[in-house]
């Protein structure tokens, strides 16, 4: 960057207009299938308190709010109240979130099909990056779909992932010559995903989706009982890149609570501030919640494959920095 | 003792890892799905050069290194030690053989080279990226063959070899990229 250079945008025009065409096709294949465009509050009285993610406190004059990390509760309000099919598409915002494929402030498209099964959203993800993509850039292949578990086998040699110790994911990273000193430290779920990003995800093919996660790793999705049980969410790769995350929704109100309360109190092992339990949301799941799947793709993420930029900066007008 | 959380991971930034001061030279945010966030990070040792990858927490804290780049400029070479001075304030430093390496081969008296100094010690040493150097010894040069390709062999004054055009003659100075060792241009006729 010239110096003095700083207000201009990080994005080229033909970025810009990417992104105005990416958007209009969204709109486009979500009225061709009868999902309704809705718009939920940004700034809001509770967050998800999932401790691995910062929400931006806000103070504002009666009292405080916090930036939406995701428009998932609102819009499960939405649906608790008949909404039926619903999409957003909205910016987010995600502290301490910076590096080649982040940007603290970025764009979602999140949406919800009532009574779809998760086989049946991934049918419909497919798609949609079909019909976005159609004439921009070629698909590498149809997406293939591997449990969480065979993507371990196939790509990182781990023979029983679901049953692997923190030992034996140490040794698998050993094994690959990856220098992770401690940094898992005392958490299984952090060294599986130290494998997962230095063994896997460089092995993964260039469309593919993972699904079937270890139940400790579900988040807002459904666990599947079973032996071993497993969150019932998958994620969507594109070019060695998430691209979207999507759950078989949790529908339960006793178990979200709980599920709340233990990522609050991670938060608080982690020095974090723990956040207020959202009490609107969990009287809407108390009357009723319809069973559901529901997804969340990174457009930024998605341009950038359009575009085959490296880093996110090229497709965002202004960048955390230049902000 | 001052530390950095790698969200201050940058470029350049110098830390204490294992012991030894590294600069880091890549840092990327990587965050898998609902999970852990983490640093990658391409570190090079200042005392080996050895050039890595560690991963590291997001949000974890390392030791800041007391490392500072000087520009210096080169006085003598005793046998064993290779002697600097700062050209403002006159403080001479003396550096060994490993924090030399193989800078020592393009070390010419007076010039100027940066100096690494962790804790005031000095623990390696760049050449400057263009240096001068006396041709002497190359097989004799070939008259009128300045335009034509070929190349051979040529000893310095340092005792650094470089593939040098036909025409270059014992006496000649010529300019060398050190970060190459490639020959660049004759400076004078010897």
């Amino acid at each position: 960057m010239r110096s003095g250079d700083g207000w201009a945008p990080a994005a080229d025009r033909r970025a810009l207009e990417l992104r105005a065409r990416v958007n209009a096709r969204i709109r486009e294949f979500m009225v061709s299938r009868g999902i309704l465009e809705v718009e939920t509050p940004a700034l809001l009285q509770a967050v998800d308190p999932a401790a691995a993610l910062q929400p931006f406190r806000v103070e504002a004059g009666d009292g405080r709010r916090w930036l939406h990390t995701s428009p998932e509760l609102p819009m499960k309000r939405l649906l608790a109240a008949g909404s039926g099919p619903i999409y957003q598409l909205c910016h987010v915002w995600r502290d301490g979130e910076r590096g080649r494929r982040h940007n603290p402030e970025f764009t979602l498209l999140e949406w919800y099909r009532p009574g779809f099964s998760l086989s049946a959203l991934m049918d419909e993800v497919e798609a949609l990056v079909h019909h976005v993509t159609e004439g921009i850039r070629e698909l590498p292949a149809p997406f293939l779909r591997l449990s969480w578990a065979e993507a371990m086998t196939r790509c990182a040699g781990l023979a029983d992932p679901h049953r692997a110790d923190i030992p034996a994911l140490r040794e698998t990273l050993a094994v690959a010559g990856v220098d992770v000193a401690d940094a898992g430290g005392e958490a299984l779920d952090a060294w599986r995903d130290l494998v997962l990003v230095h063994c896997v995800e460089p092995a993964l093919p260039p469309s593919v989706f993972l699904h079937d996660y270890p139940a400790s790793q579900a988040a807002l999705a459904r666990i599947r009982p079973g032996d071993p049980p497993v969150a019932e969410r998958f994620e969507c790769y594109l070019g060695g890149m998430e691209l979207a995350n999507g759950f078989l929704e949790l529908t339960d109100p006793v178990e979200q609570r709980r599920r709340f309360e233990a990522e609050n109190r991670a938060r608080a092992a982690a020095g974090l501030e723990p956040l207020p339990i959202d009490e609107a949301f969990l009287a809407a799941l108390e009357a009723g919640l319809p069973e559901c799947a529901g997804v969340a793709l990174g457009v930024d993420r998605l341009l950038m494959w359009l575009t085959g930029a490296d880093a996110i900066d090229a497709v965002l007008a202004f960048p955390w920095e230049r902000a | 003792m001052a530390s950095y959380s790698t969200n201050e991971f940058r470029r350049g930034l110098k830390v204490m890892i294992d012991g030894d001061p590294c600069t880091i030279v890549e840092n990327e945010f990587v965050k898998p799905g609902k999970g852990q966030a983490f640093n990658r990070v391409k570190l090079r040792n200042l005392r080996t050069g050895r050039i890595w990858e560690r991963t590291f927490k997001s949000g974890e804290s390392v030791e800041a290194a007391d490392v500072m780049d000087v520009d210096m400029q080169y006085l003598y070479n005793d046998g064993s030690q290779w002697h600097f001075m700062h050209p403002e304030t006159f403080e001479q430093v003396a550096a060994g053989e490993a924090a030399v390496g193989d800078a020592k081969k393009w070390l010419k008296e007076q010039d100027v080279c940066t100096v690494t100094l962790w804790n005031g010690e000095p623990i390696s040493v760049t050449p400057p990226n263009h240096v001068v150097l006396k041709v002497v010894d190359t097989e004799p040069g070939v008259r009128g063959d300045t335009a034509q390709g070929g190349s051979k062999p040529a000893t310095l004054e340092t005792g650094a070899v470089v593939q040098v055009p036909l025409f270059i003659d014992i006496g000649d100075e010529i300019k060398v990229d050190t970060r190459t060792g490639e020959y660049i241009a004759r400076a004078s006729k010897g």
